[in-house]
C-alpha cells in the first residue's frame, strides 16, 4: 500500500470511529484514535517532502477506485503526488496533528468531545482529498468536504445563536464561490472534453486566444475558465468580496480558527490557483484580476485589522490580509512565492491563533483585548510564542537571516515589484503599505496583550471567574460588545493561569516552525535554479521572475523592514509610550476609524444589497405566491368551497317534517311532469 | 249529472287541502296525520271512481288496500306520536327538529 493512501484515509477512519462510536469508546480512546491517526499521517508526510526536497521524488498517480463512466465522462478516485502536493501534505497534517493534541488541554471541559475531534479529521481528510485530487471533480469532492466541516466545526457550540448565524454565513457565502467554481468545471469539461488535472494543463496553453459563446457573449475561453475557477478560489479563500465569512468564522473553537481559518482550508484557493497555474497562465486579463483581487484584500483587510478588538478577530483579518500576498503573488507569476507564503504562514498564523487561544484560555474565554493587559509575567510560555509569531508575521529579517515571514513576504514583493507590469507595481505598493499596517496591528496585539497594567476588572468573564460559577466553555464570549472604551485598570483579584503541556508543546512546535520555515526552505521554494529544480514542474514556476525578483534594487529589498519597523514604532508609541495616542487619534479622525472599524460596512452593504431584497422577494413569493395563490386557490381554497357548500346544504336539512315533505312534493311534481311531457 | 270530472275535482281538491295540511299546519302531528289521510282518500276517490267508470273491479280492490295501510299507517303513526310524547312533552310541528343538519 502506498503511504499516501494510509496519509490520507487515516483520518478518515479516525474520524468516523470517533464520530460514530465515540458515545461508546468515551472520551479518551476518541482523543487517542484521532491524534494517533494524525501525528501518523504527520510522521509518513514529512519523509515524502523530504525525498521531493532532495530532488528524488517522482510525480506519481495512486490509484484507489473508479467513480464516474458517462460517455467522455471519466472520473476515478485516485491521488496525485507531486511537489505541490507534498508541501501541502505537510502542511495539512503538521498542523492538523498539533492543533488535535492542543484541543486536549483547549476542549478539555467540553462534554461534546468526541464529536470534535471526529469533526477535526474528518476536515482533515477532506483537505488532504483536496490537495491529492487527480482530477477538478474529485478537488470539488474535497472543497465541499472541507466547507462542511468548517461548517460543522464554526457550529460547534450550537447552543449558541450567534455560532449558528456564522455557520450558516460561512456556508452561505462559500455556496456563491462554489458557483463559479462548479461554473468553471463544467466549462473546463466543455472546452477539454476531461476534467484530468494534467490533461487539461497540457492543453491549457494550445487553448489561449480561443473564443467561447457565454451569456450570449463571445469571450476569451481561458480568462472566462480562470475567472470562474477563481470565484470559487475568492469564496474559499476570504478574499475581497467573498471575505465576510471569515471573521465571524471565529465563533468557533479557537484550535479551529487555527486550523481551518488560517493554516489550511482558506489556503485552498490559493493551492487551487497553483495548481492549475498553466491554466492561469493563458489568460493575461485573469492573472491581473487575481492580482487586483490579492492586492486589494490585503490592503483591506490590513486596515481592518488596525481597529479591531477582539484578539481573535484581528488575526482573522490578518489571515485575509496575508491571504490577499499569496494571490497577488499568485497573479503576477510567483507562484513559487505564493506557495512559499502559504508554506511558512501556515505555521506563524496556527502559532497565533494558538497562542490567542492559550491567552483566551488565560483569562477565563475573555476575547477582547481591551480587557487585557500585563500578562507577560503571567503566561510566560505563551508571550515567548506569540512574540516569535509576531516576528515572523511581520518579517523580521535582515541579509538573509530571518523569520520564515521575511523570506516569504520579501519573496512576495520582489516578485511583484520585479514582474514588471503596471498590476505588479500596484501591488507592489499595496503590499508595502499592507505590511506596515500588519506589522501596526500584529505589535498592537502584543502590546495590549502582554504590556502595560492589567485591566481585567471590567470584563464580565473574569468577574464571573472571580466570583464563582463553574467554567463553561462555551460561555457566551465577548463579541466586542463591551461599552465602555478604557475600561479602568486592575486586576479584580484574578490570577491567569499558564496552558497545560498539551497546549503548549504545539506552541513550541509552531515557533520552532515559525522560526526556521523560512531560513531552511526558502532556496526549494523561491529560488531561481532551487525552484526550477523543487517544484519540477508542478506548477508554473517562472525561474526568469525569480531571477528577475533576487536581482531587484537594494531599496525594494530594504522596503519590507522599513515599513516594518514604522509600523512597530508607530504601535510602540500608541500602545506603550503614550498609552493615550491611540484614543486621541480615534477622536481625531472618528469617521474613518468607525468606518475602520466597521470593516467598511461591507455586511450593512450586503445586507441591503442582497440580503434585504432576497428576504423581501422570499417574503413576497412566500404570502403572494405560495400562501396568497397556490395555497388559496388549492387546497385551502377547495377546503374552503367545501365548507361553504356543507353549510349551504345543511341548511336545507332543517329537520322540519313539512319541508321534507314539500321537497318531495317538488320532486314529484318535476317526475310526473318529466313523464308527461318529456319522457316520449 | 255527475260525470267523472266532478269526481276528479273533489278528489284534486281534496288532495290540495292534504298537502297544504301538511305544509301551512304548524300546530300538532295529529294534524298532519289527517292530512295525510286525506290524502289517501283524495286517492281512494279517485281510484273508485276509474274503477267505476271504466267497469273494472281492479281499481275498487286496490281502494280497499289502500283503506288497510292507511288504518295501519295511521295505528304506527298514532303510537309513535304517544312515545314522543311521552320523552318531548310536546307535540307541536315546530319542535320536531331533531334531523336538523
Amino acid at each position: 500500500m502506498h503511504p499516501l493512501t494510509l496519509i490520507v484515509f487515516l483520518p478518515l477512519l479516525a474520524a468516523l470511529v470517533a464520530g460514530l462510536g465515540g458515545r461508546w469508546i468515551g472520551n479518551l480512546p476518541a482523543k487517542v484514535i484521532t491524534t494517533g491517526a494524525l501525528f501518523a499521517s504527520a510522521a509518513l508526510s514529512w519523509p515524502i517532502f523530504f525525498d521531493y526536497l532532495a530532488g528524488d521524488g517522482q510525480a506519481t498517480v495512486v490509484p484507489v477506485l473508479e467513480w464516474i463512466r458517462s460517455g467522455d465522462l471519466q472520473v476515478d478516485w485516485s491521488l496525485r503526488l507531486d511537489t505541490l502536493t507534498a508541501v501541502m501534505l505537510v502542511v495539512v497534517t503538521t498542523v492538523s496533528s498539533l492543533v488535535h493534541l492542543y484541543s486536549w488541554g483547549y476542549m478539555e471541559e467540553d462534554p461534546g468531545q468526541p464529536r470534535f475531534f471526529a469533526y477535526l479529521s474528518l476536515f482533515t481528510f477532506a483537505m488532504l482529498m483536496l490537495v491529492t485530487a487527480d482530477n477538478l471533480v474529485q478537488m470539488f469532492f474535497g472543497w465541499e468536504g472541507v466547507g462542511l466541516a468548517s461548517y460543522l466545526l464554526i457550529g460547534f457550540w450550537y447552543h449558541k445563536p450567534s455560532a449558528n448565524a456564522a455557520a450558516l454565513k460561512a456556508f452561505v457565502v462559500n455556496r456563491v464561490g462554489d458557483f463559479g467554481f462548479s461554473l468553471g468545471i463544467f466549462g473546463t469539461f466543455v472546452v477539454f472534453g476531461t476534467i484530468s488535472i494534467p490533461a487539461i494543463l497540457e492543453a491549457a496553453p494550445a487553448m489561449a486566444g480561443s473564443t467561447i459563446g457565454f451569456a450570449g457573449m463571445r469571450v476569451d475561453t481561458m480568462t472566462l475558465l480562470c475567472l470562474l475557477l477563481f470565484v470559487g478560489a475568492m469564496g474559499k479563500s476570504a478574499q475581497l468580496g467573498l471575505h465576510t465569512w471569515l471573521p465571524d468564522a471565529m465563533e468557533g473553537p479557537t484550535p479551529v480558527s487555527a486550523l481551518i481559518h488560517a493554516a489550511t482550508m482558506v489556503t485552498a484557493g490559493v493551492f487551487m490557483v497553483c495548481r492549475l497555474s498553466p491554466m492561469f497562465e493563458a489568460s493575461e486579463t485573469a492573472l491581473a484580476v487575481v492580482t487586483f483581487v490579492g492586492a486589494a484584500t490585503a490592503i483591506f483587510a490590513a486596515t481592518v485589522g488596525t481597529s479591531q478588538n477582539d484578539i481573535k478577530r484581528v488575526i482573522a483579518y490578518s489571515t485575509c490580509s496575508q491571504l490577499g500576498y499569496m494571490f497577488f503573488a499568485a497573479g503576477v507569476g510567483a507562484y513559487g512565492a505564493a506557495m512559499f507564503h502559504l508554506f511558512t504562514h501556515a505555521f506563524f498564523k496556527a502559532l497565533l491563533f494558538l497562542g490567542a487561544g492559550s491567552v483566551i484560555h488565560a483569562m477565563h474565554h475573555e476575547q477582547d483585548m481591551r480587557f487585557y493587559g500585563g500578562l507577560r509575567k503571567q503566561i510566560p510560555v505563551t508571550f515567548w510564542t506569540m512574540v516569535i509569531g509576531t516576528l515572523a508575521i511581520t518579517g523580521v529579517g535582515i541579509f538573509g537571516i530571518g523569520f520564515a515571514g521575511y523570506w516569504s513576504k520579501d519573496a512576495i514583493l520582489e516578485s511583484a515589484y520585479a514582474s514588471g507590469t503596471v498590476h505588479g507595481g500596484i501591488a507592489f505598493f499595496l503590499g508595502a503599505l499592507a505590511a506596515l499596517l500588519t506589522s501596526f496591528y500584529s505589535w498592537r496585539l502584543i502590546f495590549l496583550t502582554f504590556f502595560g497594567r492589567p485591566r481585567w476588572a471590567a470584563s464580565e468573564h473574569i468577574q464571573h471567574a472571580v466570583h464563582g460559577g463553574h467554567e463553561d466553555p462555551a460561555h457566551e464570549h465577548g463579541d466586542s460588545s463591551h461599552s465602555k472604551a478604557t475600561p479602568p485598570e486592575g486586576t479584580a483579584g484574578y490570577q491567569p493561569h499558564e496552558s497545560p503541556m498539551s497546549m503548549l508543546v504545539p506552541l513550541g512546535v509552531l515557533a520552532l516552525g515559525a522560526v526556521l520555515a523560512g531560513q531552511l526552505f526558502h532556496h526549494a521554494f523561491v529560488d531561481a535554479e532551487g525552484g526550477q529544480h523543487f517544484w519540477a514542474g508542478s506548477l508554473a514556476f517562472d525561474a526568469h521572475l525569480a531571477h528577475e525578483a533576487h536581482e531587484v534594487s537594494s531599496w525594494v529589498k530594504f522596503t519590507p523592514l522599513t515599513v516594518m519597523l514604522i509600523g512597530l514604532a508607530i504601535a510602540y508609541n500608541n500602545y506603550i509610550r503614550r498609552p493615550e495616542a491611540a484614543a486621541g487619534f480615534v477622536r481625531q479622525f472618528s469617521g474613518l476609524h468607525r468606518f475602520v472599524l466597521n470593516k467598511w460596512y461591507f455586511d450593512e452593504l450586503y445586507d441591503r444589497i442582497f440580503v434585504r431584497p432576497s428576504l423581501w422577494l422570499g417574503r413576497l413569493f412566500w404570502r403572494g405566491g405560495d400562501e396568497g395563490t397556490i395555497d388559496r386557490f388549492g387546497p385551502h381554497g377547495a377546503a374552503y368551497a367545501v365548507g361553504v357548500g356543507n353549510r349551504l346544504t345543511s341548511r336545507l336539512q332543517s329537520g322540519y317534517l313539512y319541508s321534507y315533505a314539500f321537497v318531495m312534493l317538488l320532486g314529484l311534481i318535476g317526475a310526473a311532469s318529466w313523464a308527461v311531457w318529456w319522457a316520449k | 249529472m255527475i260525470g267523472l270530472a266532478h269526481y276528479l275535482t273533489v278528489a284534486a281538491v281534496l288532495l290540495v287541502l292534504g298537502v297544504l295540511g301538511i305544509f301551512l299546519n304548524r300546530r300538532n302531528i295529529i294534524l298532519m296525520l289527517m292530512a295525510i289521510e286525506l290524502i289517501l282518500l283524495a286517492v281512494n276517490i279517485n281510484l273508485v271512481a276509474f274503477s267505476s267508470f271504466l267497469g273494472n273491479l281492479d281499481g275498487q280492490v286496490l281502494a280497499m288496500f289502500v283503506l288497510t295501510v292507511a288504518a295501519a299507517e295511521a295505528a304506527i303513526g298514532l303510537a309513535i306520536l304517544v312515545i314522543f310524547f311521552r320523552r318531548r312533552g310536546s307535540i307541536a310541528v315546530d319542535d320536531v327538529n331533531r334531523m336538523r343538519g
